[in-house]
């Protein structure tokens, strides 16, 4: 591989672009091939097939055989609430490798004490969305319960292609914040998107076993066939 | 977490621009119980140190062996190993599944 196309595939890894890297196994020779320009490409549906899995793969044509690189964005939660659902999370996404990120303007909520090793951001979601920018292999999670901080972060998740929205509350709760959404803009195709009641049906009680439903309601979106591409 | 892939590949450019000989092994197909999925990398420099996986420790030595001729060579070449220690590094994969390793000089002096 020559240096120019290692660089590339790392900054498009580091700027969580999906790239393939097509190896001709025969002669040694490479091309980068980034996600819009799968469509034009000589192996265009056996890159959208190993994108979508999000695998590395050998493949077969005309008598050649290619090895595909895949680099998916690794997947990550971006959570609004420094709160006891999060706290638990923490832990449970790093065993199954999703990337988390809490985003709670509240700094008594937000400390590092009652979050080890988690990024946190003690900022408002508007802005630190901003900053981190919302992709097809990013879920958005609003804990807080309080529209001032779960609304806006929830509206940029909206305006995105995350692959999950989730949000916490009763449906009487859920019920107004459809109401706001609405007033804000947002018709019901797209509000549709958010999972509330969050999480799978499990009759989760404690914080940790809400994480663990949560966790899992992502992981279902993820894994299954309702999967988005960036 | 990022998953340690990718770190390899970051790690691999990093020697590459030390100035260091660098190959970089692949994981391209697998048969069986293999200890690594398709898609591991090893990064191995010209003095034979590495990091990364393919194999979880069982055949490394051997790729490393390749590779540091695949640097001196500049000329990528496919591997494969066993359960069976019939093939020629004598080595193989005691979880008795089979893997192919694809090796290929990172840098300046890769073959077009």
């Amino acid at each position: 591989m020559d240096l120019a196309t290692l660089a590339a595939l790392n900054a498009e890894r580091a700027a969580r672009r999906p790239t393939i890297l097509v190896t001709d196994l025969a002669g040694g020779g490479q091309r980068l091939v980034k996600a819009a320009e799968i469509a034009a490409d000589p192996l265009a549906q056996a890159l959208d097939r190993q994108l979508r899995m999000g695998k590395s793969g050998l493949v077969e044509q005309d008598g050649a055989s290619f090895f595909l690189t895949v680099q998916a964005p690794p997947p990550r939660i971006i959570v609004t609430g420094a709160v006891h659902i999060s706290q638990a999370m923490a832990p449970m996404a790093r065993l199954l490798d999703l990337y988390l990120v809490i985003i709670d303007p509240r700094t008594a909520f937000a400390t590092p004490e009652r979050f080890p090793d988690v990024t946190l951001l003690t900022e408002w979601p508007d802005e630190a969305l901003k900053r981190l920018g919302l992709d097809g292999y990013t879920a958005f999670v609003a804990l807080t319960h309080d529209p001032k901080v779960d609304d806006p972060g929830l509206e940029a998740a909206l305006r995105s292609d995350c692959f999950y929205i989730g949000a916490l509350g009763s449906r009487k709760t859920h019920g107004k914040r459809l109401e706001r959404l609405k007033a804000a803009g947002f018709d019901e195709a797209a509000t549709g998107r958010i999972h509330a009641p969050i999480g799978l049906d499990i009759g989760a009680v404690s914080p940790a076993e809400i994480a663990l439903s949560i966790l899992g309601e992502i992981v279902g979106a993820l894994r299954g066939p309702r999967r988005a591409t960036a | 977490m990022i998953s340690t892939d990718t770190d390899i590949l970051a790690t691999a450019e990093a020697w590459a621009r030390e100035g260091r000989g660098v190959a970089l092994a692949t994981v391209i197909e697998t048969w069986g119980s293999a200890p690594r999925p398709v898609g591991s990398h090893l990064v191995i420099d010209a003095q034979g140190q590495f990091q990364g996986s393919v194999s979880g420790g069982c055949v490394e030595g051997a790729v490393v062996e390749e590779a540091v001729e695949v640097i001196a060579q500049g000329k990528p070449r496919t591997l494969e190993f066993g359960v069976a220690d019939d093939t020629a590094w004598k080595v193989g994969l005691s979880c008795g599944g089979r893997i192919r390793v694809y090796v290929e000089p990172v840098g300046t002096r890769a073959a077009v």
